[in-house]
């Protein structure tokens, strides 16, 4: 064995031809025994806890198909998504008014994430509750002068679920304005002058042409903060909304003075809530993924030589332009 | 206006053109007339201002000095008076429809089919019913040999394709003049034959054409002018196969010694 000429194989192995290898697979030992000692944790664990008297296995059981728990479910995803719309048509516009050149928007959009970014979304939604004590009326008028067209107390109107909608995405917005201009930035520079040299407007270039493709860099970082905004709706109780799913179960044990069965019942809501916005999350991705590499092997169709593959082209002439690394998306 | 007097009006006259980065200037007092039906080549080493001055010509970039005319019309600006006045981005964008521009990098848009792509500036700039600008599209893509892709991605393509494509989907807003900005310098050697064959047809079908390329052959075979350039100055010019077979100044010998 020692020999370093090239040892001559034994006849069996040397014939190769075009048949499939068999080999023995490579053993990974250390993996093997990672698994079993981490299955072996997750037996006990369970075992324990199925046995241990303080998790009220009933009580979760007789609780997780309550009716008011199902319907704070409900209002919490609808919390989640009206509030998750809101702050991404607010995010566009403020992405859009960061990138344009008009120095005014520009400082308004800076100024705005300044603020809702630099304070925790908890103050800011005690505030919106405080809203109403704070602006009991509000006069339209001409300063100065005794004109007053008429007085109105805005916040009379709009009842505790509004404003837990509005209090939300105006907080996220300022995160979403981060992401989708990240998104747009991603786009290479040539498509934005491609479609100007066509003699279409800065309008219509973000509409038809920028937006749409910056969606496949922006969507993972958006499901990212659906997720988390489904949990953030459990703060709203501060500004007074109590019919979302952590304030009803939160109820509930005060009254029936159980708190970790209810803790349980919440959270396997929340987990329910998140499985199904992944599943939505999978659709769209894949939407948006058309015309770009992943579409070419579900097509099955070779790959024709001389491909340039979607984007390196370009990516290369815009290479030396300003563009940040696209926000990694992450999968929580 | 009669058509005798309308084609007095070279294509493009650009006028002492001087564009600069900061302090940095790429374009030196640039003077460049294109009659019209001509094909203008622009060669020289990188960096010599050449793509800059393509752009300038459609105002993707804007120029610091100078005037441009395309067929007559001032670019990027309106003269009163003494004064001129910086257009609207609206009007930028009215005089760019009539200018069609092929890229080094293609740029079709990915998210977008082949027909996709051909019928989106017709439809959205110029309001061209939708019916009317597919079979447009469809007749451009016939032309450049492509009418089996139109519902193809622009991934699924070969570089030479894209570049057809793209040059389909400029000459779908029927442009009065096309900009090439280096068409096969991004293509692997044996799909430039392609690109080059089609360009050469519109050449004959009597497009004005600017092109910005190392192709000495197409310049030679094809061109009407010949323009090099060298660190934001045209060195040289003329009728393509005079220049190339007897260059006169020493930088246009010692480029096209490197090139040829």
């Amino acid at each position: 064995m020692a020999d370093t000429r090239a040892t001559p194989a034994p006849a069996s192995a040397r014939e190769s031809s075009t048949a499939p290898i068999k080999a023995v697979k490579l053993r990974h030992p250390l993996r093997t025994t990672f698994a079993i000692v981490i299955a072996l944790l997750v037996v006990v664990f369970v075992w324990d806890a199925a046995t241990r008297d303080a998790y009220q296995w009933p009580l979760v059981a007789q609780y997780l198909f309550d009716r008011r728990i199902s319907q704070a479910a409900l209002i919490t995803l609808v919390l989640t998504v009206l509030s998750m719309v809101l702050a991404i048509v607010m995010g566009l516009v403020l992405a859009v008014m960061r990138l344009s050149d008009n120095p005014v928007l520009k400082a308004v959009s800076w100024t705005y994430l300044w603020l809702f970014r630099g304070t925790p979304v908890y103050v800011q939604l005690v505030f919106w509750g405080l809203l109403g004590t704070i602006y009991r009326s509000v006069t339209i008028g001409i300063p100065f002068t005794d004109v007053e067209f008429f007085t109105a107390a805005p916040f009379d109107f709009i009842n505790l679920f509004w404003l837990a909608v509005l209090g939300l995405a105006f907080n996220e917005a300022a995160y979403m304005a981060e992401i989708v201009r990240g998104g747009i930035l991603s786009v290479p520079r040539g498509q934005d002058e491609a479609a100007r040299a066509l003699g279409m407007s800065w309008q219509q270039t973000m509409l038809r042409i920028v937006v749409p493709q910056s969606m496949r860099v922006i969507i993972p970082p958006t499901g990212n903060e659906v997720i988390s905004m489904l949990k953030t709706t459990s703060l709203v109780t501060a500004l007074g909304f109590s019919l979302e799913l952590y304030a009803r179960t939160r109820a509930i044990s005060s009254q029936i003075y159980a708190t970790v069965p209810l803790l349980i019942v919440a959270s396997i809501w929340y987990l329910l809530v998140t499985s199904i916005l992944m599943v939505g999350q999978y659709y769209l991705e894949k939407y948006y993924a058309r015309g770009v590499a992943p579409q070419r092997a579900l097509d099955g169709e070779p790959i024709p030589t001389g491909t340039v593959a979607p984007g390196t082209a370009n990516a290369e002439a815009s290479a030396d332009t300003d563009t940040i690394p696209p926000p990694k998306g992450e999968h929580r | 206006m009669s058509d005798t007097l309308m084609s007095d009006i070279p294509m493009v006259h650009a006028d002492h053109i001087v564009k600069s980065y900061g302090s940095h200037e790429v374009l030196k007092d640039i003077s460049v007339t294109v009659e019209r039906g001509q094909v203008a080549c622009l060669i020289g080493p990188s960096g010599s201002g050449k793509s800059t001055f393509l752009r300038c010509i459609n105002h993707l970039e804007s120029i610091n000095g100078g005037r441009l005319w395309v067929d007559g019309d001032l670019m990027g600006y309106r003269q009163r008076g003494d004064k001129l006045y910086e257009m609207s981005p609206k009007e930028v964008s009215r005089q760019r429809a009539d200018i069609g521009m092929v890229f080094q990098s293609f740029n079709l848009f990915p998210h977008m089919t082949v027909l996709e792509n051909i019928i989106e500036a017709p439809t959205r700039v110029k309001n061209v019913k939708k019916q009317a600008a597919v079979a447009t599209a469809m007749q451009l893509l016939e032309r450049v040999g492509l009418a089996h892709k139109a519902k193809a991605y622009p991934g699924h393509l070969s570089g030479g394709q894209q570049q057809r494509v793209a040059i389909a989907r400029a000459l779908a807003m029927e442009p009065k003049l096309m900009l090439f900005d280096e068409p096969t310098s991004a293509l692997d050697p044996e799909l430039v034959g392609e690109v080059l064959d089609v360009m050469k047809g519109l050449a004959q079908s009597g497009m004005t054409m600017i092109v910005v390329t190392h192709e000495i052959g197409f310049a030679r075979e094809v061109g009407d002018a010949l323009f090099f350039m060298d660190e934001g100055v045209i060195v040289e010019s003329g009728d393509p196969r005079e220049v190339l077979a007897n260059p006169q100044h020493q930088r246009t010998q010692s480029f096209l010694s490197k090139v040829l």
